[in-house]
């Protein structure tokens, strides 16, 4: 196994890691909001180890560059879709979970009217 | 076929999925629901290394039916509750054993055909279609994708016709749906004032419309050509609309354009054809365009046809969504 | 050999934001998990080309995020709005 192949699978390796756990995390946390935490793991982190190590597996040229420029896209479109949905379930008068509060559903205040940024 | 894991795990996807929408009462839920679906589909025709199919079921199952079903929730008035839903199903007991022994029909049909790739299936040995397909294109047009030789020079009736239809859907879209008052402003505090989505539009749609003309030009070298090109130029309209507002991206782009356009580029089509008759070949037979040199008639030809159903497919997703977008 | 296992882990992941998407229990839960899975499948497109050793059609997997993202956006647009306009 060559160098580029250890890094590679070692990449990739961590990444998996990440998505698994990431994954397990969003299923298991209690709340929407707190389930924004793994997801957001895996949609920087993992992406980034998973793209990392295929560019290496690609060496330079075309492929590495195509890779590059879906990295570059998820790491600009994911952190806007989690703001979007965040604010959304907020406006629409989620609130975070929290342990006082009684029984497992979180509690809905009544909607917050009109537009806060 | 090392892959063979991968494949079998999401096939159990797609069936989870598939019975998730049906269980489904919330319409909004069945779409998002729909949107995995057709995600899976495409990774499924990826690892059976179908990848023009793949790079359809990409650009126009995931975004483009997704937001065509949002559309349709939008103007038939549907219910669409934030965090409300309901999820209680009944099941018919009839329909239930109609699907359940239809499905039984066609999987026992299955049982007769070829296995997948099995390369002495009759659909890979009819020597007038496939064998001539494999055997000849690269020496007839010298296109290294046989597909895209396929779908625009071998089948040009075929892809014509189904350019025709995605016109077809937008006049219909137009008759039924449009409107006269020009779309409403956004109201303050929409997307377009906050930073992170103005930053985002601003770098990816550039780049998004780069992209999609190099699909549409760039269909004979790899997958992909003027329908998944024309997709994706419309995605870049899509993002810029839902950010900035449908008033502002109408300015940007009248719907008096996308109208023109997508008869346009149906009539490029046809015009290719009409040009092969009147030198003196057949309808779509692009060697006419070429007399010294087939292969080039055909390439030119090829990039031509592929360049109206971009047009053509890109107007009509941007006509659906003007038409869909308002309430 | 190492892209595939990294491909099963991913579908295994994909399963587990599947099972969040079925379960909900509100809509942003399921829009998140359909983000997430939206992400994964990127990821394991970019990977199944490497699987087959054909890394030029990883154009897909870059065609799929472009077009994923609408899909989100609009999703987005409707459960905040209540339309795309």
């Amino acid at each position: 196994m060559t160098g580029a192949e250890l890094l590679t699978a070692v990449l990739l390796g961590a990444g998996a890691f990440v998505a698994l756990t990431s994954a397990l995390g969003v299923l298991r946390m209690p709340d929407f909001f707190s389930r924004i935490h793994p997801a957001g793991e895996n949609e920087s982190l993992g992406q980034t180890l998973i793209i990392a190590g295929l560019i290496v597996a690609a060496g330079p040229g075309g492929t590495a560059l195509k890779l590059l420029l879906v990295w570059g896209f998820l790491m600009m479109t994911a952190p806007a879709a989690t703001h979007a949905l965040t604010r959304a379930a907020w406006q629409d008068g989620r609130r975070p979970w929290s342990r006082d509060d009684d029984g497992p559903a979180p509690p809905t205040p009544p909607r917050a009217g009109g537009a806060s940024t | 076929m090392t892959d063979r894991w991968i494949v079998e795990l999401l096939l159990a996807v797609v069936v989870v999925t598939a019975v998730g929408v049906v269980r489904a009462r919330n319409l909004l839920v069945a779409s998002v629901l729909l949107g995995i679906y057709s995600l899976v589909m495409a990774l499924i025709w990826t690892a059976m290394e179908a990848y023009d199919v793949a790079l359809t079921e990409a650009a126009v199952g995931a975004g483009i039916s997704t937001l065509l079903l949002i559309g349709a929730l939008i103007r038939t008035g549907s219910r669409i509750g934030g965090s409300k839903e309901r999820d209680a199903p009944r099941i018919d007991k009839v329909a239930l054993a109609v699907a359940v022994l239809t499905g039984a029909a066609l999987a026992y049909g299955t049982l007769d055909m070829p296995a997948i790739g099995d390369p002495t299936a009759p659909v890979h040995v009819h020597p007038k279609v496939a064998r001539h397909y494999i055997d000849r294109s690269m020496e007839e047009t010298h296109v290294p994708n046989m597909v895209t030789v396929v779908l625009a020079s071998y089948r040009g009736y075929d892809t014509m016709f189904e350019t025709c239809v995605v016109f077809t859907a937008a006049l219909g879209v137009m008759v039924l749906l449009r409107r006269r008052r020009p779309p409403a402003e956004p109201a303050p505090g929409e997307m377009r004032e906050q930073a992170i989505f103005v930053v985002m539009t601003r770098m990816t749609v550039p780049f998004v419309l780069a992209y999609g003309s190099y699909v549409i030009t760039h269909g004979e070298l790899g997958p992909g050509g003027g329908f998944q090109g024309g997709v994706i130029l419309a995605a870049g309209y899509l993002i810029y609309a839902l950010v900035y507002g449908l008033a502002a991206a109408q300015r940007a782009l009248p719907p008096r354009l996308t109208d023109v356009g997508a008869g346009l580029g149906v009539l490029i089509y046809a015009g290719v054809g009409v040009a092969c008759l009147l030198l003196g070949g057949d309808f779509l037979a692009y060697d006419a365009l070429n007399q010294a040199d087939p292969a080039k008639g055909q390439q030119l030809g090829m990039t031509l046809v592929e360049l109206g159903v971009g047009l053509t497919v890109a107007c009509v997703m941007v006509t659906i969504f003007n038409e869909v977008a308002q309430p | 050999m190492m892209f595939v296992a990294a491909g099963v882990a991913l579908v295994v992941a994909m399963m587990l934001f599947l099972a969040r998407a079925l379960l909900g229990p509100t809509v942003y839960d399921r829009i998140l998990a359909m983000n997430s899975l939206g992400t994964k499948t990127v990821l394991l497109l970019a990977l199944l080309v490497f699987i087959h050793d054909r890394p030029e059609f990883v154009d897909i997997a870059l065609v799929y995020a472009l077009v994923n993202f609408v899909a989100t956006l609009a999703l987005l647009k409707l459960v905040e709005h209540g339309r795309l306009s």
